[in-house]
């Protein structure tokens, strides 16, 4: 049975593929090849867990038509064996690149070999894997997460120019075990550990969510006498996280300010309404740039082992300005 | 002392009470309640509050265990749930009110029941398996509450919605009110009627059940039923809490932790004998560890390690098999079982 569900993927696949070199075939040849045929993406998306990622999904796929690339996009659902699955089925369908954004770090070094014997291209976006072969995956185009917990910890020093009094914070980490919550955690301790007044007083895992941010937040309240300041490693924790401190009869960005990574709209609409402090942004509209660097990947020119995105930090006084602007 | 110590919701209700004293010993104000903003305001209320979507769950995971079955499919069906009601009042032109809400909580209440009586009909008229019935729901539910909010987060702003789940009524949160109400209408239909009789005789013994006439079929649909129903009350609480329906994240795994609530309480996988009470404890044990793994600041790269150390601890605690072993190696071949095996025959009569 599987085997003939194979068969029949594989001709599918084949099918498709002609079909693909017979649309573009005939301005391509004459061309001399210069690889402007019609080229066959898989992208493997972690998932759709919040506003960001589906902007990040959006702008690919929009990108992609933009660029006449075939895009076969496939969901994980943050699931670390359903993204090899997809990356084994883009091998199968013999695709000309396959780009992802992996959920987890590690683990990754058997399917990308695959692909390495295969001949097809990696490009990691987003998120980047933790392995010694660096062969394995051409380029890696995204934000760099130690950067922004950097911004984030050189804003809450600025913040506290000149005072002495101890600074509690709380931390609300990413997925753990994520590329994020590692690097925002790790830039962010960086930049405060030199100073002794800064210290995280409590540091729990929210999963990214909005329901785990509220949940963890409402328990920190109540085990911390004194909270001053919390740093979420992405915005829909925090707006968890603001109505947990709501409830708890504080004000948002007045009582215990409030520090967020990645820049939804939900976030700067709360942002505008002084709730939260500053939005360190994590820039998802890499379409554009990720589809230049798979044709000059296929092409087999050389890119850059690290292409990072355009980010900015805004904070509460630029948010109104900023609100109607934001894509995501 | 004996009876106190034999009562079937003994061991749970001692390591709910150990867990809580550990976290006085780190929060010294532990126990405090308080009235802030006009309601109750204290880590004992989160428990509950963020434990009632569970205790719902697991009720209708008792009951279906009870009757030898198992469902899987319920975080998916809180997905689906909290998806539909958020769609139906973010769609609709007046979101906040009271007949927006009443209608996307029937459509919810709707939707799940179609989905339990799905899983009780392939279970009871067609006889597949539990766990492969309800596994289907658990793999394509997901994707059906995807589908249905688009892959976004759906924000809703809805006054009345946000009362079932995170609103208060008489200074408490509305949450906890409506699951003692359930708790409370379940165990009184399950223990003043025949119908946990009847469940228990299904689950205990299938054949002779049949052949003194019970309709097992009817009721292990039911049941089915009534859990995925739960499953839906639950979902509506856990998206009305955060304003927002997720349909990647809601309820996820849920399941897992509703038979753990059911296994801690007391209710044997095997089928027959179930406690609704001892599924109540169970569940608050698990969230109870949540909130501890949170306040005792256990990393989060150990915490479910921690947790199943916990968990470990407590199904041996309640083996009477395990506790015999262990109080002979102390004091000898003093008294051998304890007398819960008689116990188990007041059903199959």
């Amino acid at each position: 049975m599987s085997k003939r569900a194979a068969v029949a993927l594989v001709a599918t696949a084949m099918a498709v593929a002609l079909t693909a070199c017979g649309s573009g075939g005939g301005s391509g040849d004459k061309a001399g090849g210069s690889g402007d045929k019609a080229l066959t993406v898989g992208f493997s998306q972690v998932g759709a867990e919040s506003g960001w990622r589906t902007a990040n999904t959006k702008s690919v796929q929009d990108a992609a038509k933009k660029a006449g690339i075939t895009l076969k996009f496939s969901d994980a659902q943050q699931k670390q064996e359903n993204q090899i699955k997809a990356i084994r089925s883009f091998i199968q369908q013999k695709v000309d690149v396959i780009a992802f954004s992996p959920v987890v770090e590690s683990g990754w070094d058997t399917v990308l070999k695959e692909a390495k014997d295969a001949k097809i291209p990696v490009v990691l976006t987003d998120r980047a894997v933790d392995s010694k072969d660096e062969s394995l995956y051409a380029t890696f185009l995204g934000s760099d997460f130690v950067e922004e917990g950097k911004k984030a910890g050189d804003w809450l020093v600025k913040e506290y120019q000149g005072k002495t009094e101890p600074v509690n914070i709380v931390e609300l980490q990413g997925t753990t075990g994520s590329a994020p919550a590692n690097d925002r955690k790790s830039g962010f301790g960086d930049v405060i550990k030199g100073d002794a007044k800064f210290k995280v007083v409590a540091s729990q895992t929210g999963d990214f969510t909005r329901a785990k941010g509220k949940e963890v937040m409402q328990a920190f309240l109540k085990s911390q006498p004194k909270i001053d300041v919390l740093y979420a490693h992405n915005d829909d924790m925090a707006l968890g996280a603001i109505q947990a401190i709501e409830e708890a009869g504080k004000t948002p960005g007045k009582d215990i300010k409030i520090i967020s990574v990645d820049g939804v709209k939900d976030a700067f609409t709360a942002m505008a309404a002084s709730k939260i402090n500053v939005v360190v942004e994590c820039n998802p509209l890499l379409g554009d740039q990720l589809m230049e660097l798979i044709k000059k990947v296929k092409k087999g020119e050389t890119v850059e082992r690290r292409i990072k995105t355009v980010e900015g930090v805004f904070t509460m006084d630029q948010a109104a300005a900023a609100l109607p602007t934001r894509q995501y | 002392m004996k009876l106190v110590t034999g009562h079937r919701l003994f061991w749970p209700a001692v390591v709910l009470i150990a867990l809580l004293l550990a976290n006085l010993a780190f929060t010294p104000d532990f126990f405090a309640i308080r009235l802030r903003d006009g309601h109750l305001y204290g880590s004992l209320i989160d428990i509950l509050h963020f434990g009632s979507p569970l205790i719902l769950v697991a009720l209708g995971m008792t009951l279906v265990i009870a009757t030898g079955g198992i469902d899987l499919s319920v975080g998916s069906t809180v997905a689906i749930a909290a998806a539909l009601a958020c769609l139906h009042i973010s769609e609709s032109d007046d979101p906040g009110s009271v007949g927006t809400v009443l209608t996307a909580v029937a459509i919810a209440l709707g939707v799940a029941l179609l989905l339990g009586a799905a899983n009780g009909v392939l279970v009871a008229r067609i006889g597949v398996q539990p766990i492969i019935a309800t596994l289907i729901l658990m793999v394509a539910g997901r994707g059906v509450a995807q589908l249905i909010t688009d892959g976004q987060i759906i924000t809703v702003t809805s006054e009345p919605f946000k009362l079932i789940g995170g609103g208060y009524w008489l200074t408490v949160p509305f949450s906890i009110l409506l699951a003692a109400a359930v708790v409370l209408f379940a165990s009184m239909l399950t223990r003043r009627t025949a119908l946990g009789l009847l469940l228990e005789s299904v689950g205990g013994n299938p054949v002779a059940s049949r052949l003194v006439g019970i309709r097992a079929a009817g009721l292990i649909g039911l049941v089915y039923v009534v859990s995925a129903l739960c499953a839906a009350l639950a979902g509506l609480m856990i998206s009305s809490n955060v304003s927002a329906a997720d349909g990647n994240n809601a309820g996820l795994w849920i399941e897992l932790d509703a038979i753990l609530a059911v296994v801690v309480g007391g209710t044997s996988l095997n089928g027959g004998r179930f406690s609704l009470g001892g599924t109540v404890l169970g569940a608050l044990v698990i969230q109870t560890l949540s909130t501890t793994v949170y306040t005792i600041g256990i990393p989060p790269e150990t915490t479910l390690v921690f947790k199943a150390v916990v968990v470990i601890a407590v199904c041996l605690v309640q083996s009477p098999v395990f506790r015999a072993k262990a109080a002979r190696r102390k004091s000898g071949a003093r008294h051998g079982n304890r007398p819960v095996a008689s116990k188990k025959l007041e059903v199959g009569a």
